[in-house]
């Protein structure tokens, strides 16, 4: 009874050490570039699919091949897809694991324990975020020239499309009436189009829920909604309720495709780009 | 019998525009009221009447409808830990509905959402009275009660579950413990016509329990149709109890707490406590629903975990009376 006991302190004492170890080392460039690199959050598949040298992603996960959560679905076709398993991942014999933040932390810390280089990135949360989290990713892959040159696109198609206007105002609305407020992606895209953020107005911060009379109350001069998915649900109804059709009728509706919207991806600005045109119609 | 009815309604109608008042756009009473009946511009008349207007109507119907189908099934089976919830009828209910909506039925026929949920509901009546029966005993009842709503509540989580629909699994929940956030108008409609059928069918009822509390064959002996008032009580009992959980989920113990607080106000006579429990029934779950948006206003705090934390308790005391009452 008492080795067990020291048994599992001494396990919870190496893992400890190993995932100390593991942060320490995880950004320290790589003496030679990885060679076979697996993916396993839809945010840094995209990311990795748009930097790595031919050959050098092994496999994604089987969100980035799913329509309705990739802005890159037709791209992750070419690449094996994994569902962030542990066992799978370990058997395709990568060099490299990329993981996000909020991958489960089971199946990173049995990655690490097998002895594989697990990066994990950090959600991007704005636009800056999104430039820091590309230049990373070229680094992490050592494909630094790449990343360069796409930051730069990255900035340019931004400064382009970026508008002082804040006379309109905007809000998000998801299934489930849930919204992005202040400290979001989404909050820094609808700010870089050119539109005041009503859930960050109605104080929101991060990510929650915001009653549907609030939003009934605030009128927005744009409301942006979901694509409905597949199969019914119960959360989507509200998306359907008649004071929101009403709501509708007064503003102007969007519907969007919220891939774009996920990750800290240069597809954010394809977001972007979708409300310069609404608040150009708006005028 | 008079004083009472008339203090429920008053605490029901108080509740309603209580409920009415309460809400996160912050309307005053007043002016809400006003906005709700004279209508006008802006988003305030919006607000009243496509918002909080469905809610309280649902509120009261839902809750009317527990209370008496709870008051119902107890005096039949007479046996006062009967309740649709904790016998599986709505369980069984809620397993109906989410078959219509991800089968793609609910879309396709409106009326297919309430009807399937009266279904399940009405299978799940019809078991416990084959199982526990007008002789079982309470052991027997709630024995029975349990497998109907494990296996209820198994079968809806693998539908849910099975959905291509990302949002579906995160909705059993909803299914087992009920809410009435961001319901509207179409849900009112949809789930009226059944309950009011239903709650007329249990109202007749009345003599026929009244009756039965001397034994049943005392019952039949003064011209009683004992097999007609089960029926009723089945396809009653089935309406009511569907059509709320259809537009709501399933909201647990109301039909338990409420008959139990009546009782002694009405003389423990059955005809005298269906009446009551509905307005009872409507009072609690208007009371619960302003709580909810209450205490936690952004997080959609689901109503029957406060149904369960007020009927839990009374459950354990019910069980615990009436074991000692058998033994």
């Amino acid at each position: 009874m008492r080795g067990c006991v020291r048994l599992s302190r001494r396990i919870a004492l190496g893992l400890a050490l190993a995932l100390a170890g593991a942060t320490a080392r995880a950004d320290a460039p790589p003496e030679r570039p990885p060679a076979r690199v697996v993916s396993i959050n839809l945010c840094t598949d995209q990311l990795a699919m748009m930097l790595a040298a031919p050959g050098q992603l092994v496999s994604v996960s089987d969100l980035a091949a799913d329509p309705h959560s990739s802005a890159m679905a037709r791209e992750a076709r070419a690449y094996r897809i994994n569902h962030a398993r542990a066992e799978e991942v370990y058997l395709l014999d990568p060099d490299l694991v990329l993981a996000g933040s909020y991958s489960d932390p089971a199946t990173v810390g049995m990655l690490r324990r097998l002895g594989l280089r697990v990066v994990q990135f950090d959600t991007a949360r704005s636009l800056a975020d999104t430039r820091d989290r590309i230049a990373r990713m070229a680094r992490v892959l050592g494909r630094e020239a790449a990343g360069a040159a796409l930051v730069a696109r990255f900035d340019a198609r931004l400064a382009a499309l970026r508008s002082g206007d804040t006379r309109h105002d905007a809000a998000l609305y998801h299934p489930n009436g849930y919204s992005l407020g202040a400290g979001t992606l989404s909050d820094d895209i609808l700010r870089a189009a050119g539109f005041e953020n009503v859930a960050r107005t109605l104080g929101l911060r991060g990510g929650g829920t915001v009653a549907l009379e609030r939003l009934v109350m605030a009128a927005p001069d744009l409301l942006i909604r979901a694509r409905p998915l597949p199969g019914a649900s119960r959360s989507e109804a509200v998306m359907t309720h008649p004071a929101l059709a009403a709501l509708t009728a007064r503003t102007a509706g969007l519907r969007i495709t919220s891939p774009d919207w996920l990750c800290g991806t240069p597809h954010i600005l394809d977001a972007v780009e979708t409300l310069v045109t609404a608040r150009e119609a708006l005028e | 019998m008079k004083p009472l009815a008339l203090s429920l309604t008053a605490l029901t109608a108080a509740l309603v525009l209580a409920s009415l008042s309460v809400g996160p756009a912050g309307i005053g009473a007043r002016d809400g009221l006003a906005a709700l009946v004279l209508g006008g511009d802006g988003p305030e008349p919006l607000v009243m009447r496509e918002i909080r207007l469905p809610r309280a109507l649902l509120g009261v119907m839902i809750g009317s409808s527990l209370g008496l189908a709870g008051a119902a099934l107890q005096g039949y089976l007479r046996n006062p830990l009967a309740e649709p919830g904790l016998i599986g009828v709505s369980g069984s209910a809620a397993l109906g509905a989410v078959l219509a909506i991800h089968t793609g039925l609910a879309a396709a026929y409106t009326l297919a959402l309430p009807v399937a949920a009266l279904a399940g509901a009405g299978i799940g009546v019809l078991l416990i009275l084959m199982l526990a029966g007008p002789r079982g005993g309470s052991i027997t009842l709630i024995l029975a009660g349990i497998a109907i709503s494990a296996l209820a509540a198994a079968l809806t989580s693998l539908v849910l579950n099975l959905s291509p629909n990302p949002y579906a699994a995160s909705e059993i929940v909803f299914w087992m413990m009920g809410s009435l956030a961001d319901r509207s108008m179409t849900h009112v409609w949809l789930a009226l016509p059944l309950m009011l059928a239903g709650g007329l069918a249990l109202l007749t009822l009345g003599r026929g329990l009244d009756a039965l509390t001397l034994g049943e064959d005392a019952a039949e002996a003064m011209g009683l149709r004992l097999a007609r008032l089960r029926l009723t009580l089945v396809l009653g009992t089935a309406a009511m109890v569907g059509a709320g959980v259809a537009v709501a989920g399933a909201i647990g113990f109301v039909g338990l707490v409420v008959p139990h607080l009546l009782r002694p106000l009405v003389g423990a006579r059955p005809s005298r406590l269906l009446w009551a429990s509905a307005l009872g029934g409507a009072a609690m779950v208007l009371a619960a629903d302003i709580a909810v948006r209450l205490v936690l206003p952004e997080r959609d705090l689901k109503l029957g975990v406060l149904t369960a934390i007020v009927g839990a308790p009374l459950f354990l005391h019910l069980i615990y009376k009436t074991r000692r009452g058998e033994a």
